[in-house]
């Protein structure tokens, strides 16, 4: 599997390394919180909600570089709109990697 | 350029304030997190640029352009390519940035923002030169031909205008009077910052408004329904708290 790297953040901030301190507390503060209320949509099956927890957290998985993720989340993102949880799995697998990224920076 | 961010998500506001802060032309007055608290700010401060996101919960970017009545400019912010032919249909719309949003890709919109500014503010001042009536941009009076008599009504007295059949009943402060003209007709002459047409049958002054339920305004003793469809503007027009 892809790794998370912080390409994108090193991008944006452009040498400034205020800018990527705040880029990065960000993700932390707000990843975590996103995910949970993803899980609880998920245990509610409310699709709409998972739909948009999904998409919040795909812009995530694009500023940290996992572009073959972005791509399954898109899938999944569209399938719930059909109320259809096919890439419920991969989904988890790509939070679980984020998670234990977030550990480490 | 005076700028806003609408966003639901933080890390999409801090990236965008982080790709402005060295572009000199852009000043960031506020961001938000939800369109409605937004709307709410556009009533009382001028801005000149909007970076928007779409999929937004509830109130999304689109509902947003839909409620605006003199939008600024407008730059898109969203994951979603398939609102682009959509959105694209509004000249105040300047572009369409996906997200992740490129660094050169943002630098090239921000450019095309400013030149459409520079139009913009250079159409303004001809706009000023050339227009003959007061201060506030408005007549106000008007005359209207009542048993071939010419009589003024001073218009911010006017607080309801009625449709009936080929009559219209402009109703002032003082006096009520029955003219031979349609509310097409008169809805011109009236200013769009005091006015607005809330059914078919009526047109109110908002500054004259008592209150408001689901369906209906009460003017005066006057209780005016408002169609479902001009609910929006008049709620975006109040100045609420």
């Amino acid at each position: 599997m892809e790794k998370p790297n912080l390409s994108y953040i090193n991008d944006v901030a452009s040498g400034d390394e205020e800018i990527k301190k705040t880029l990065i507390n960000v993700i932390k503060s707000e990843f975590p919180e996103e995910k949970k209320e993803y899980y609880e949509s998920l245990e509610k099956k409310d699709y709409k909600k998972i739909e948009e927890n999904v998409h919040k957290l795909k812009h995530k998985i694009s500023i940290l570089g996992l572009e073959k993720s972005y791509e399954l989340a898109n899938k999944f993102e569209h399938n719930l709109r059909e109320k259809d949880l096919n890439g419920v799995e991969d989904f988890e697998k790509i939070l679980i990697a984020i998670t234990i990224y977030l550990k480490t920076i | 350029m005076n700028c806003i961010i609408i966003d639901d998500e933080q890390l999409a506001r801090v990236i965008i304030k982080s790709l402005c802060k060295d572009i000199e032309s852009l000043n960031i007055l506020d961001e938000f997190s939800n369109a409605i608290e937004a709307i709410k700010y556009l009533n009382d401060t001028d801005v000149d640029l909007i970076f928007l996101d779409i999929h937004m919960p509830g109130f999304t970017g689109l509902d947003l352009i839909k409620t605006l009545k003199n939008p600024p400019q407008i730059i898109l912010t969203t994951s979603d390519p398939q609102f682009a032919i959509e959105v694209f249909e509004h000249e105040f719309i300047v572009d369409y940035l996906l997200k992740p949003l490129e660094i050169n890709r943002f630098k090239k919109a921000i450019s095309k923002a400013e030149k459409k500014q520079i139009k913009i503010s250079s159409t303004e001042v001809e706009k000023e030169i050339s227009s003959p009536d007061s201060k506030e941009g408005y007549k106000n009076d008007f005359y209207v031909n009542i048993d071939r008599r010419l009589i003024k009504i001073d218009i911010p007295s006017i607080y309801l205008v009625q449709a009936k059949g080929d009559y219209i009943n402009i109703k002032t402060e003082d006096k009520n009077y029955v003219v031979h003209s349609t509310l097409k007709k008169i809805e011109e002459k009236l200013p769009e910052s005091l006015f607005l047409k809330v059914h078919r049958s009526y047109i109110i002054n908002i500054k004259k408004i008592i209150d408001i339920e689901d369906n209906s305004v009460l003017i005066k003793k006057e209780v005016i329904p408002v169609s479902r469809s001009k609910r929006p503007e008049l709620m975006k027009r109040l100045n609420l708290l």
